[in-house]
């Protein structure tokens, strides 16, 4: 056992605090407009002096690092703790830009990689639809080659980000007669593309989280393809292990329960403190106790990826489940400390931290099913790490 | 950074679950359960590999490791459920004897000779008709649910925090063994009529690690024990056929299984958290400790009930001896402080709670 994360990364450590005193007061302010010019200045700022896109070769517009799991890390640590922005997030930079540095072309990984880091490109991602959830490889939006060009008609659901953004990246059928998996093709195009519609899809915190997106007669350019033809299933799960990690950080259920803690020390019933009160303390030290075996958890599956030789696929296939099980736990346990005043909504005067406990805990319930439900989730474990069977097939009709 | 088991650990694991393979399979689980024989010869296996004197200093006849490499015995014995004195006497005892240099006590633990039994019960929230008053250094008093019934000394803990040595042939001194469900520890009652005891600590602190270590310990065990359930309910899904397939592959049981896993393996690296805080991490360790127990023992009932079930009616049976890992882990849970009392040990830590 040795936690530290050794004297070379030290300097690294103090390297970050400096950019970040200098720095700091450049950052945008908080809700600024997407696509702002001081977003993007923070973002290529952020770029140039290595604390985004670092691993990211120059000649696609990175810092060019070369790969460290513990400096990521370190800056993560850092830019939290000072309360810094620390660039952009999103599914082009999380998901699609690691797949193009693995199975692009050359000509995309030039085309894409460096207006994507930089926030210039906003990606959505076409996966989902209204009859393709958990089976998502029995998805039917096609593709059919015309010439030199892709046209694509269907239905796409669950499309986040979906009206703000400039490409997608989209999942179709091109090998109608294929076996289902080997039949789907990933496809990059212009969201401006004649024959797209949006409409936003209202969820239950009241917002329009997501969006359907309807495709008729989209036309696409041939090349625009990742990988080979059929071969879309295969690069789509590649970048669907990397969401999956991401979607519930132990740290983040630790800022949120130490947020819970202060809530039960300001919140009163009839004059006594919450946090005095042994039913809900019991109930926040039980939460506690999971946390604690969450974040035991995360720092073994570092340690699995810092040393070769150490095993933890078991430890890393419990994470979507179990993260955003307890995420919505939490978030729970945050609205009944309020009883009556955790129903506040909207412009209610009594709201407390902007309706984020309310908003998080509908959130949760959304990313419990998202991603892969916690339901496929079990099967996954089951399945693979438990090396049960698989429920016998059905014949299709 | 390095978090994980070291291939010291693995190996000692390793030589550990071998014997209690070879030695100590259910059937003789069975006989230690049944009365027919005691734990000693078990005891005895296990101070041939050294674990009795695990924690003892090398200078007083021990192997000098830490509470990580003691958890992962623990862990072992757990997933065994083998009979042995060893979260009081290898790991708990040698702190207080240490505190107080009482050698000779220390060398015959090592050994595996001397056994040290813990009764701390009365410290933690005595129950109806228990407690203990000291006069001085004479003790009188009941204490209940005492780990280890055949013990040669006792370290019996008063409520502010001052732990007595007892030996059990002293005058005043009645034992009397206490049934559990869980068969494969001992435990029993003191009564104790002005008893002349010797005073080992009054150093809180020196409680609190002798508290802490021994709720770490539990907990490995349990891990261990709820790792074993899991295992075998596994195992017996993948042979047992109903409506022509194996019931492993019904997704009901298939997720019963996921969630036994899902909740159990992020506990296997809060224990090691936990045994490594106990050497390195002590502003962590206190509460550590607590939280690892008491989350341990929500899980473990969780998996033990659900490991159960997936065995239908045979996991019922004693045929399939599957309860006896369901009581053990269900006496990790009440010894050493129910879970409510120990969270209520976290928060006070902490400053949540007076």
């Amino acid at each position: 056992m040795d936690l530290s994360y050794g004297s070379e990364y030290t300097e690294f450590r103090e390297e970050v605090q400096s950019f970040i005193s200098e720095h700091k007061d450049k950052q945008p302010k908080v809700g600024a407009e997407p696509g702002s010019p001081d977003l993007l200045a923070w973002q290529k700022r952020l770029i140039e002096n290595g604390y985004h896109s670092r691993t990211i070769p120059k000649e696609y517009g990175g810092y060019g690092a070369k790969p460290d799991i513990i400096m990521p890390r370190i800056i993560s640590e850092e830019f939290s703790r000072a309360q810094v922005n620390p660039g952009f997030a999103g599914q082009g930079i999380n998901m699609l830009t690691p797949v193009l540095l693995e199975m692009g072309s050359e000509a995309q990984k030039q085309q894409f990689i460096r207006p994507t880091i930089h926030g210039e490109m906003v990606w959505c991602q076409g996966y989902s639809e209204p009859g393709a959830g958990s089976d998502l490889a029995s998805l039917t939006t096609k593709a059919a080659l015309d010439g030199d060009e892709w046209v694509i008609n269907g239905q796409k659901i669950w499309t986040s980000t979906a009206h703000l953004a400039d490409w997608i990246f989209c999942l179709v059928r091109t090998e109608p007669e294929a076996p289902k998996h080997q039949g789907i093709s990933f496809l990059l195009f212009d969201m401006k593309s004649p024959g797209i519609e949006i409409r936003p899809l209202v969820d239950m915190t009241g917002k329009a989280n997501f969006n359907e997106v309807f495709f008729t007669d989209v036309r696409v350019p041939k090349d625009q393809i990742v990988g080979k033809r059929g071969q879309g299933w295969f690069v789509a799960n590649a970048i669907l292990g990397h969401e999956r990690g991401s979607l519930a950080p132990p740290d983040v259920a630790q800022t949120r329960l130490d947020g819970v803690t202060r809530l039960m020390n300001s919140e009163t019933i009839g004059g006594e403190k919450v946090i005095d009160n042994p039913v809900y303390l019991d109930r926040l030290m039980k939460l506690q106790g999971s946390v604690l075996a969450q974040k035991a958890n995360d720092m073994r599956l570092l340690s699995a990826r810092i040393n070769k030789g150490q095993d933890a696929t078991l430890a890393g296939m419990v994470v979507k489940l179990t993260g955003t099980e307890l995420r919505h736990e939490i978030e729970g346990l945050a609205i009944d400390v309020m009883g009556e005043i955790g129903l506040s909504y909207g412009d209610n005067p009594y709201l407390r931290d902007n309706g984020s406990w309310q908003y998080q805990y509908m959130y949760y319930l959304g990313l419990i099913i998202g991603g892969g439900t916690s339901q496929i989730q079990k099967n996954i474990i089951s399945e693979r790490g438990l090396g049960m069977p698989k429920e016998p097939k059905v014949e299709a009709k | 950074m390095q978090f994980g088991l070291s291939q010291e650990q693995t190996l000692l694991q390793d030589s550990v679950n071998k014997y209690l393979n070879d030695q100590v399979g259910l059937d003789k689980v069975r006989t230690v359960a049944a009365g027919d024989t005691s734990d000693a010869a078990i005891w005895q296996g296990l101070s041939e590999l050294g674990i009795p004197g695990l924690m003892i200093p090398e200078a007083n006849g021990g192997v000098g490791l830490g509470a990580l490499d003691a958890a992962v015995i623990s862990e072992c014995l757990g997933y065994h459920a083998a009979p042995s004195p060893f979260i009081s006497a290898a790991a708990m005892a040698p702190l207080p004897l240490l505190a107080a240099n009482k050698e000779e006590v220390l060398g015959g633990i090592a050994t595996g000779q001397i056994r040290v039994g813990i009764a701390f019960g009365e410290s933690i929230g005595a129950r109806t008709g228990a407690g203990i008053t000291a006069t001085g250094l004479k003790l009188s008093g009941k204490c209940l649910f005492v780990l280890d019934g055949e013990a040669d000394y006792y370290l019996i803990a008063t409520t502010d925090k001052k732990i007595f040595m007892v030996n059990v042939d002293s005058g005043g001194l009645k034992r009397a063994p206490l049934k559990t469900i869980d068969a494969t520890r001992s435990t029993c009652e003191l009564s104790l009529d002005k008893v002349t005891a010797e005073l080992l600590s009054e150093d809180p602190a020196v409680y609190d690690r002798t508290l802490d270590m021994g709720r770490v310990m539990q907990a490995a065990d349990t891990l261990g024990a709820a790792q074993c359930m899991l295992d075998q309910a596994v195992a017996y899904a993948g042979q047992r056929k109903q409506f022509n397939r194996v019931i492993a592959s019904f997704q009901a049981v298939k997720h019963m299984c996921a969630d036994m896993l899902a909740n159990l393996e992020p506990c296997r690296s809060l224990v090691w958290h936990a045994g490594y805080a106990m050497d390195d991490l002590p502003n962590e360790a206190r509460m550590l400790a607590c939280h690892t127990n008491a989350h341990l023992s929500e899980v473990g009932r969780a998996v033990a009930k659900t490991s159960t079930e997936v065995h239908g009616g045979m996991g019922f049976t004693d045929l399939v001896g599957l309860h006896y890992w369901f009581k053990r882990i269900g006496a990790n849970r009440q010894l050493l402080g129910s879970p409510e009392l120990v969270r209520q040990e976290a928060a006070r830590i902490q400053g949540l709670a007076a």
